[in-house]
């Protein structure tokens, strides 16, 4: 099978950022291997869906302010926070870097040393996520980013740590790496919102060791024109856990990749994403999970309400490895469409090479239940209201995959506000 | 069988029932070889090749012309590689692309001036050409289906049955290379406009190459009075097989037609790349089903036929429907996807599939079903088995376009693993452009269930016979849907791809 990029796109000419050795080495790797690939392009397979020219060309596309009253989703939440305004870290926004059983860095000062323990990590787990399918992107990200960074979980961490992403340049283009890395038994909850500039590419590398968990949750910004990249590799090791969830709300085109490998046995994943998308809006979950313990767990679970045009495209794909025998693997994808102008994409693969796995997925796309609206229209709900009642409980069903009830309830509340709003 | 040392036996089998299953061995039943003298055309290919195919087969100019164009066409193209298959590059120029019997340089007028030995091999195979053509004048048996025949010998058609009784009903059941001959009008109307000549490398190659295969033609509101169908034979070695087959079925009539594939036992591959294009017009309906059984290459992945195919329906009537129903237990390498566009009002498309793939096979195969009318319909059930060291890929597309206003579609797929050291590939593509479309998508991957093997074993069966009864409950959705005297020629014919691969 070759996914590998066959017709080479645009190799770009880049020049590493200069730092101490453990970076400058991994920084190279990468630029290396992007020379190699090339930019994506529309012939990729894994860009038919999804065409990457403005994530890829030299300038970002200018984008507006969003300017909006509503609060930020998990405000209240007790956390870390650590604010970036247009891909650049801000200190005097955020709080102090301290937190119990969590060292916290920034990249820029991690990258001055020539050996840190962050190169164990940066750019190691995305490389491993580069086969068998070539993600530029990420690689141009590894190379060059600046920003972002490196946190090392030791114990459970007393609190959350919140990323908040603040557009403020029309022109701004960010890039961003955060490299994390859980201890044995550690426990840490990362939250990510806003839409952090008129283009973004981020990638998070999160090594989970044995027995630890991580948490993610995510909001990404509601301005209209952002364009957004994101990549998350992880690796998962003997009973440990990771849990994804991103909700997207506007953007012009979105495309979050999540790369998972499971390297010891008995863990568990999830990656799960909920869409709501009006108009001008493409939206692209990629997922690759890949099997390589015995008796692991992953799930995927992804719900995308379209409308008014917006496109919705889901590629998935479960790999077991010959001896990830007992693999538990579960996809789900669905699609919504409001309307006759909205397009659902989907591609849920399956890649198995163990016998005594128990892997399963499905897809569905269509518009809203007749039935249901009819029952609740006769019982007395305005048209309009039932169909943002089911709407939401369709949606709903993504946001179950979040643990935590507070996180789920802000993410419920942005939801209900988008519903809203469309009628006002 | 060799493929089985290296197969880890699973707790409580016990060695004697290995010792067993490994000495009944993966027999192919059609492995044998007709000694026959042959003329061949010369080795490789080129724009001559192409001129002697369509001399020898006594075609107008316009034909030679089509072929050429696809030939010049296929020069440009790339061979495709995104199927997950690995198999050595083929040499082009290393084969024959045209071999005949020498009885059949004169074509026989009817089956009795047909070479004796080439009536013996069909009859070897199962299929008693000159006794069912000596029935035809006799009244049959209150109940007793009859199939016609057309079989195809290499590159040419040796004979086909029941013709002139078909004749009566205004049905033309002929080789392509007739028909051609005999109605160009119908033949230049539809060939090549459901696969064009440049759709793909392998069928583009058909076009320039094909030698024969079948043609049929039902004229409005007949019901076609009987099954038909192509037994494919490949003898020659080193030798392509691309054959062409097209069934046009007017307004409102019906046909059900079988297909049936075997080949000698070889140590070197061999390309068998056809072409079928089925056209439904209004209120038609079209029951197209295959039992592939190519050589499948032995335990080492020597040999074995390369089955590189394009099938396509074309519902263009309103209300027509086609239904693809396929038994994959053959071939070395599978590439395939029989598909239906749904360009009619109301039209339906079905495919139900069963693929075997044991010891080294590989087989990517699956279907497309194009939505373009309102109120299109598609069911897809795809029922993959992998054991030994095959490859089982389901591959397929389904499309809801923007005035495919209430379209409905269902596909499952599912999955079944035999042994550790195979795998089972599903890579669906849905894509979906209109809200009043409906699509639904399951697949699972799971391994033949302990309970069930058990409670058979428990019951007197030996370990293989389980298997093959817990696998043909997991074809049966499939099964059911093949014409009935074919039903159980496939339920033992899943026992026999399977021989040999429990472990």
């Amino acid at each position: 099978m070759s996914a590998k990029l066959k017709n080479k796109g645009v190799v770009p000419s880049i020049t590493v950022p200069e730092g101490g050795k453990w970076v400058t080495t991994a920084r190279q790797t990468a630029a290396d291997l992007l020379s190699e690939t090339g930019l994506p392009h529309r012939r990729d397979e894994y860009w038919k869906y999804t065409d990457p020219s403005t994530l890829t060309a030299p300038e970002a596309t200018p984008a507006a302010i969003f300017e909006s009253d509503e609060a930020l989703p998990f405000a209240d939440v007790d956390a870390v926070k650590i604010v970036f305004v247009d891909g650049v870290y801000d200190a005097a926004q955020s709080d102090a870097l301290e937190l119990a059983g969590v060292e916290i860095e920034t990249l820029a000062d991690a990258a001055q040393k020539d050996i840190h323990w962050a190169g164990s990590v940066y750019g190691v787990l995305e490389g491993r996520g580069q086969n068998p399918v070539s993600r530029p992107l990420a690689s141009y990200n590894t190379a060059m980013a600046e920003q972002g960074f490196v946190i090392r979980a030791t114990g459970k961490a007393a609190k959350p740590v919140s990323f908040i992403y603040l557009h403020e340049s029309e022109t701004s283009d960010a890039v961003i790496h955060h490299t994390i890395k859980l201890d044995e038994g550690a426990d840490l909850t990362v939250l990510e919102n806003g839409p952090a500039a008129a283009r973004i590419n981020a990638v998070m590398e999160v090594e989970v060791a044995d027995k630890a968990a991580f948490h993610h949750v995510r909001a990404q910004g509601r301005d209209h024109e952002r364009r957004t990249a994101t990549h998350i590799f992880t690796r998962l090791g003997t009973e440990s856990s990771f849990k994804s969830f991103t909700l997207t709300v506007n953007g012009v085109l979105t495309r979050n990749d999540a790369i998972i490998e499971f390297t010891g046995d008995d863990a568990h994943a999830t990656v799960a994403g909920a869409c709501a998308g009006d108009g001008a809006f493409h939206h692209d979950d990629t997922v690759f999970v890949t099997h390589d313990a015995v008796n692991c767990e992953s799930r995927q679970v992804f719900k995308k309400v379209l409308r008014n045009g917006a496109v919705g495209v889901f590629q998935g794909k479960i790999l077991v490895k010959p001896d990830a025998q007992k693999t538990d693997g579960y996809q789900i994808s669905q699609g919504l469409l409001l309307d006759e102008d909205s397009t659902f994409q989907a591609k849920p693969e399956l890649e198995i090479y163990a016998d005594d796995v128990a892997c399963s997925h499905g897809s569905t796309v269509g518009a809203i239940d007749e039935t249901a609206l009819f029952y609740l229209t006769s019982r007395g709900i305005p048209h309009k209201e039932a169909q943002d009642m089911l709407t939401l409980a369709f949606l709903g069903e993504a946001i179950d995959e979040v643990e935590d009830e507070t996180l789920a309830d802000d993410l419920r509340a942005l939801l209900e506000g988008w519903m809203a709003r469309r009628h006002g | 069988m060799a493929a089985l040392d290296d197969v880890q036996v699973k707790e409580g089998v016990d060695q004697e029932t290995v010792e067993a299953v490994q000495s009944v061995g993966g027999k192919y039943k059609y492995g044998f070889e007709t000694d026959i003298e042959m003329e061949y055309a010369p080795k490789g290919l080129n724009e001559d090749i192409v001129r002697l195919i369509s001399e020898k087969n006594n075609e107008p100019e316009w034909m030679l012309e089509w072929r050429l164009t696809a030939y010049r066409r296929w020069l440009q193209m790339e061979e495709p590689e995104w199927a997950m298959v690995d198999y050595p590059k083929i040499d082009f120029q290393d084969q024959y692309y045209y071999a005949r019997p020498k009885s059949m340089i004169e074509k026989p007028k009817s089956l009795d001036e047909v070479d004796p030995k080439l009536l013996e091999t069909y009859k070897k195979l199962g299929i008693p050409l000159k006794e069912q053509a000596l029935l035809a004048g006799v009244e049959a048996p209150e109940g007793d289906r009859r199939v016609a025949v057309d079989a195809v010998f290499d590159s040419v058609s040796v004979g086909t049955t029941f013709k002139d009784e078909l004749a009566k009903a205004g049905v033309i059941f002929c080789s392509i290379s007739e028909a051609i001959q005999d109605h160009p009008e119908l033949v230049r109307k539809y060939l090549g406009t459901v696969v064009p000549q440049s759709d793909n490398y392998y069928a583009t190659l058909n076009s320039a190459v094909f030698s024969d295969g079948s043609f049929v033609y039902i004229p409005e509101g007949t019901k076609c009075p009987m099954e038909l169908s192509t037994y494919f034979r490949i003898n020659a070695e080193n030798t392509g097989q691309f054959e062409r087959t097209l069934i046009v079925a007017e307004k409102g009539s019906y046909v059900s037609y079988l297909e049936g594939c075997t080949a000698p036992q070889r140590d070197i591959a061999q390309l068998h790349a056809a072409v079928v294009e089925l056209v439904a017009l209004d209120d038609a309906e079209i029951k197209y089903s295959t039992v592939q059984n190519w050589f499948p290459g032995d335990e080492e992945g020597k040999g074995g036929i390369y089955n590189f195919v394009t099938k396509r329906a074309d519902c263009r009537g309103d209300r027509s429907k086609v239904m693809w129903t396929q038994v994959e237990t053959g071939s070395a390498v599978t590439w395939k996807y029989p598909s239906c566009i749904l360009r009619g009002d109301d039209s339906q498309g079905e495919f139900y599939s069963i693929a075997i793939a044991n010891n080294m096979q590989q087989a990517d195969t699956g279907t497309k079903m194009i939505h373009l009318g309102k109120n299109t319909k598609s069911r897809i059930v795809s029922k993959g088995i992998s054991a030994g060291k095959a490859q089982n890929t389901y591959r397929g597309l389904v499309s809801m376009h923007p005035k495919a206003q209430n379209a409905r579609n269902y596909t499952q797929c599912d999955s079944l693993l035999i042994g550790d050291k195979c795998g089972a590939h599903t890579v669906p593509y849905i894509e979906v452009k209109n809200n009043s479309a409906r699509v639904e998508h399951e697949a699972t991957t799971s391994k033949v269930d302990d309970d069930q093997l058990f409670y058979c074993r428990q019951r007197g069966m030996d370990e293989e016979e389980a298997v093959a009864l817990v696998v043909n409950g997991f074809c049966k959705d499939v099964l059911q849907a093949l014409p009935m005297e074919f039903a159980m020629e496939a339920q033992a014919l899943v026992a026999i791809s399977l021989e040999g691969s429990v472990g």
